[in-house]
């Protein structure tokens, strides 16, 4: 499902991300990303999720070199892919619902499907009921969960997550890998980076382990 | 199909949100649009009202010959014989004193002012037409009947109408070269409109991105935006020149109809109204198009 080939990001002041980094996940599998802050962690994700470009090599993703998508494809791409940041990318102009329907007025969905496909989505986060609220009324905590459901609201066949647990408290931290493993127990490819070794090994999953941008260690569960 | 007509009814609820979102704004823009191009589109009203006088009344040379008000019959009858036999005469018209106060009574307001009067002021008088529009013949022709007995006062006429034609023709010029100037600065205010509307809407635009939006769907809002917004200012525009011309006209229309009786300065014909409404909406879409293809590109998702 995604596939990284002696993966080189150089950015602009000659800092080199990442490093010669070659893995692949397959379909339906929970994939975590560990390493220090700096690591490469964050490059890795956007590179997976078409946000940036490889220096060299190749990232192909649902069968797709990222580098050779024109722009409408590349689009196409990402509204299978759900994207979880750690920052939320919410829009606080619009409330509760129109943040989490976002994606799927994008792909034409009816009102009625897409309400009710938001309500579902909201639901499995804990925030239904909530719909008509702005996102700035939200805690961190929820914020992220908005997030997750915003991700997920589109049933999408990927999920990539940079952080998601960063701004969390153990607890929540924990219930948000819980609702990470349910989607991947019905088939949903998850890539999630983390710098929390509990979370890490909370489902014993694969893990890719980056140290200054070199993919350090592979372990699989 | 449905999936496009859900985007596009998609982007059109958000243009209007985005009208909401900046009610002031947006208003204040299509007035300034509405604005710059009602002077065009009052000019050419103008000129096509104008357009219509001068083509009511007859552009072909004619001479007014007025006799004195003592003429005779006889004195008459020996103009005309003069007249039928001048080789530069086409053709010629006589309006007898009773014709033309009767004509004068009818025709105008001062009606009641001439039946005042104790005998009619008005001399007999011959329009003649002549063969030729050449100035020179007809400066010749003019001195030549002068020469006749009784003859009091002889005049070139529609000179000025012809004049009226030419600077009509010459007032399409400029209205077209102002056309095509205030055009694009209609394309320049939606541009700088659009511009303003992606430097704030620019997280918006990145999260879109992030979640699938291709260009065409991130566009969209802003080319209706663009298209309505053109489209509003042309017909506030049209709106502003057709209240101009007819406030200008007021003080006008009485002796215009002297000349055109069926002269209606706020009537547009429909080909002209259609224009002045789709031309804006179609610079405004283009001038968004411009404007979000520019600035799009330099916001990618980080």
């Amino acid at each position: 499902m995604i596939s990284f080939s002696n993966v080189t990001k150089r950015h602009s002041n000659s800092f080199e991300s990442l490093k010669g980094v070659s893995f692949e996940v397959g379909e339906g599998e929970l994939v975590i990303v560990t390493g220090h802050s700096g690591a490469g962690k964050s490059t890795l994700l956007k590179l997976a999720a078409g946000i940036e470009y490889p220096t060299s090599g190749s990232v192909i993703v649902a069968g797709q070199n990222i580098s050779r998508l024109r722009s409408q494809a590349l689009a196409i791409l990402r509204r299978n892919i759900g994207l979880i940041f750690q920052d939320h990318k919410l829009l606080f102009d619009r409330n509760v619902f129109e943040n989490v329907v976002l994606p799927l007025s994008i792909n034409g969905y009816s009102r009625a499907d897409a309400a009710r496909r938001v309500r579902a989505a909201l639901d499995k986060v804990g925030l239904l009921g909530r719909e008509k609220e702005n996102p700035i009324q939200l805690s961190g905590g929820e914020q992220q969960r908005l997030c997750i459901a915003r991700a997920i609201v589109n049933r999408p066949a990927i999920m990539i997550a940079d952080e998601p647990t960063g701004n969390l408290d153990a607890e929540y931290g924990g219930a948000i890998m819980d609702l990470f493993k349910s989607f991947n127990q019905v088939g949903v490819t998850m890539l999630i980076s983390t710098h929390d070794e509990a979370l890490a090994t909370r489902y014993n999953p694969r893990r890719l382990h980056l140290d200054k941008g070199k993919l350090a260690v592979e372990a699989i569960a | 199909m449905t999936v496009w007509l859900r985007h596009q009814q998609d982007a059109l609820v958000r243009t209007l949100q985005r009208f909401g979102r900046t009610p002031l704004a947006t208003s204040l823009s299509i007035l300034v649009i509405a604005v710059t191009l009602a002077l065009p589109v009052g000019l050419y009203l103008a000129l096509l009202n104008l357009h219509g006088i001068a083509g009511r009344i007859n552009a072909e040379p004619q001479i007014s010959l007025f006799l004195a008000l003592e003429a005779t019959p006889s004195d008459v009858q020996a103009v005309e014989t003069r007249l039928k036999m001048h080789h530069a005469v086409a053709q010629f018209k006589f309006i007898s004193k009773e014709e033309a106060f009767e004509e004068m009574r009818t025709a105008t307001r001062f009606g009641d002012a001439l039946e005042a009067l104790d005998k009619n002021p008005l001399p007999d008088a011959f329009v003649i037409r002549s063969k030729s529009s050449d100035p020179a013949v007809l400066e010749a022709l003019r001195d030549d009947l002068a020469m006749l007995s009784k003859v009091e006062h002889i005049q070139l006429d529609s000179a000025w109408a012809k004049r009226l034609a030419d600077f009509s023709n010459a007032g399409e010029k400029v209205v077209l070269m102002l056309s095509v100037a205030l055009g694009a600065a209609l394309l320049a205010v939606t541009g700088n409109t659009i511009r303003l509307q992606i430097l704030t809407q620019r997280e918006e635009i990145e999260v879109g991105r992030l979640i699938g939006a291709s260009d065409d769907y991130v566009r969209r809002p802003y080319l209706y935006f663009g298209a309505l917004q053109g489209l509003l200012g042309g017909v506030l525009a049209l709106a502003l020149a057709v209240v101009g011309l007819l406030w200008l006209s007021t003080n006008l229309v009485e002796i215009i109809r002297v000349y055109a009786p069926d002269f209606r300065p706020g009537v547009v014909p429909w080909k002209t109204g259609a224009t002045v409404i789709v031309l804006p909406t179609i610079l405004g879409w283009l001038g968004a198009y411009a404007s979000v293809s520019m600035y799009l590109r330099q916001i990618r998702p980080r």
